[in-house]
């Protein structure tokens, strides 16, 4: 199968998951009032449902995987390492305190926009910082320690907010942004959203070639002639953009951004730069319906999408790693 | 004709010489051979030539421009560069590592133009690679695995290649394959200079042999000028018997000093 025939294959299967996904929900309304509703010509509830419910929750899940998913694959290029993702640079967990810092202060109530803004302040400061550090550390193995390292600091700091949340209302806003979620998302949300996201993918898409070249290790590849530097920057700042947006859109979702290129990567002959556009839309088309199944699972509370996403992604990466089987380590 | 030349190169790290005061250099149509003990900086002063490393102290010049200076794809289009780590991270079929050489060329995987196809199938017909194009890297053994780096370095077409170590760990039968492969890029016009550890085989398939240690040039000549008991006594520490015969010199070694 080559890289053209896949991406065909998997931009009509994104059209069918979001189509799917207006389709399904708790109200039945069959595809006659669904594409009534796409028409203009359904009940102004059959709309409502459709348009201003289902339609930007689809949208704003696929948005949020095409993030995840290029950005993990993008990182998984740069790093050499197939279990890296946006969070092992810390990105998501910074993006996450940043959002968390504007909940906790009640700024949330300025407006809608605050938290997604917030979230994706916090993920330019981590590019920025990683960065900065990606110009004067050699080894790619000390800036994945330095994401580590600043991950852990984030996450230990918002149980610090958790723990001296002011009360229960805040404490429940924090803790459902926290476990990642797309419902109630408007289409005002997903106008924030996009355009940092489709920045963030057309900065790593500029950057896929280094990534193939890149395979050949970072001596070899400077040899073959990459500007390493320039690279890393640009895969850092790429990734940080789209998942800051991402996670300022559905709060944190782990593990898509491993899932998706795992799965494309046989068949694209393993190279960094053909499962760059695939894994996004794969990621897209998982977290729709994962999504969908969030939705019609008739539980009392609604499952979040991050936990969901969490209990397939999770035995998935442990499944990915024990597995792994490195030319070279 | 390209031509590489290192002048007083000086490298330090962690407060220890790695080059110091070392004069190199590279043309068309010679094949060089660094010859030194494990730690002599044949590494160090490969990475520098190759333009990877900038020296502290020293100048590389290709064609009378500073290497440092040049954009990183126009020096990989003169000067391809075969490092001693060879990390695969992908079990990428062998045609797209050999294609991965024409990246400082625009050639990108699964969409190579004309140029591009040509060298990478040259390459592979170089390295006696036909047949394995589609072939996992993660399934070939190190003597393949040699050669398809060896034709990726070679896919660039640079007039100048810059090999380290490129036959570590590989049995005799495979050496001399190697040797010959860049035996047949030298006579072709480019110019290659290959660290080496075999001291016997450098002799006998080098025109010129570059011998460090300690960091310094100790040596610089054709074999049979150069070569004397004495000098790989002082280097290596290793007693050898040297014979010259049919216009080689025949190196072996005995016993350690």
């Amino acid at each position: 199968m080559t890289a053209r025939t896949l991406n065909t294959v998997l931009l009509i299967a994104s059209l069918v998951a979001i189509v799917l996904a207006c389709l399904l929900g708790s109200t039945d309304m069959g595809i006659v009032r669904v594409l009534g509703a796409f028409l203009g010509a359904a009940a102004p509830g059959d709309s409502i449902v459709v348009l201003d419910i289902r339609l930007p929750r689809a949208l704003a899940a696929y948005a949020v995987g095409a993030a995840l998913g290029a950005s993990g694959a993008a990182l998984q290029g740069l790093l050499r390492n197939p279990l890296a993702e946006p969070g092992v640079l810390g990105v998501s967990a910074t993006a996450a305190l940043f959002a968390t810092f504007a909940l906790y202060y009640g700024l949330s109530v300025a407006g809608a926009f605050v938290v997604p803004l917030a979230a994706m302040a916090g993920a330019l400061a981590a590019t920025a910082l990683l960065a900065a550090a990606a110009m004067r550390i050699r080894s790619i193995v000390t800036l994945i320690l330095l994401g580590v390292g600043l991950s852990s600091f984030a996450a230990a700091v918002m149980s610090l907010l958790l723990n001296l949340a002011p009360n229960p209302f805040t404490l429940s806003d924090m803790i459902n942004w926290a476990l990642g979620s797309v419902a109630n998302r408007s289409l005002a949300d997903l106008v924030l959203a996009v355009p940092f996201i489709v920045a963030g993918l057309a900065v790593l898409y500029a950057t896929r070639h280094g990534l193939s070249v890149l395979t050949l290790g970072e001596e070899a590849a400077a040899g073959a002639g990459l500007d390493l530097g320039r690279q890393r920057v640009a895969v850092v700042l790429g990734a940080g953009i789209a998942t800051g947006a991402a996670v300022g859109l559905a709060g944190a979702i782990g593990f898509v951004g491993i899932v998706a290129p795992h799965v494309v990567r046989p068949l694209v002959s393993h190279d960094p730069a053909r499962s760059l556009l695939p894994s996004a839309l794969l990621a897209g088309i998982i977290l729709v319906f994962a999504d969908v199944v969030v939705r019609v699972l008739p539980t009392t509370n609604e499952l979040k999408l991050g936990v969901v996403a969490a209990l397939i992604g999770a035995p998935a990466f442990a499944w990915i790693a024990v597995r792994r089987r490195a030319v070279h380590d | 004709m390209t031509e590489l030349v290192a002048r007083d190169v000086r490298v330090a790290a962690g407060g220890k010489v790695l080059v110091d005061a070392a004069n190199a250099s590279l043309r068309g149509g010679e094949l060089v051979a660094v010859l030194g003990p494990n730690g002599a900086g044949k590494t160090t002063l490969t990475r520098v030539l190759a333009g990877i490393l900038e020296p502290d102290s020293g100048s590389v010049m290709l064609d009378g421009e500073a290497v440092a200076a040049l954009p990183a794809a126009a020096r990989a289009r003169r000067l391809a560069y075969l490092p001693q780590n060879r990390p695969l991270a992908w079990p990428n079929p062998v045609r797209d590592v050999v294609a991965l050489g024409r990246y400082a060329h625009g050639g990108t995987l699964g969409r190579l133009g004309d140029a591009d196809r040509r060298a990478v199938d040259a390459a592979i017909a170089a390295c006696d690679l036909a047949g394995f194009e589609d072939r996992s890297c993660d399934t070939l053994s190190g003597g393949e695995l040699a050669r398809v780096h060896l034709a990726r370095a070679l896919a660039a077409e640079a007039p100048l290649l810059l090999a380290d170590e490129p036959m570590v760990a590989l049995d005799p039968r495979q050496r001399f394959r190697m040797a010959g492969h860049l035996r047949s890029f030298v006579d072709d016009g480019g110019g290659a200079l290959v660290v080496l550890h075999d001291i016997a085989l450098a002799a006998r398939i080098a025109d010129r042999l570059l011998v460090m240690n300690d960091g310094r040039v100790v040596a610089d000549g054709m074999p049979r000028a150069i070569l004397t008991e004495r000098l790989v006594a002082d280097v290596y520490g290793v007693r050898a018997r040297l014979v010259e015969r049919a216009g080689h010199v025949d190196v072996h070694i005995e016993s350690a000093l």
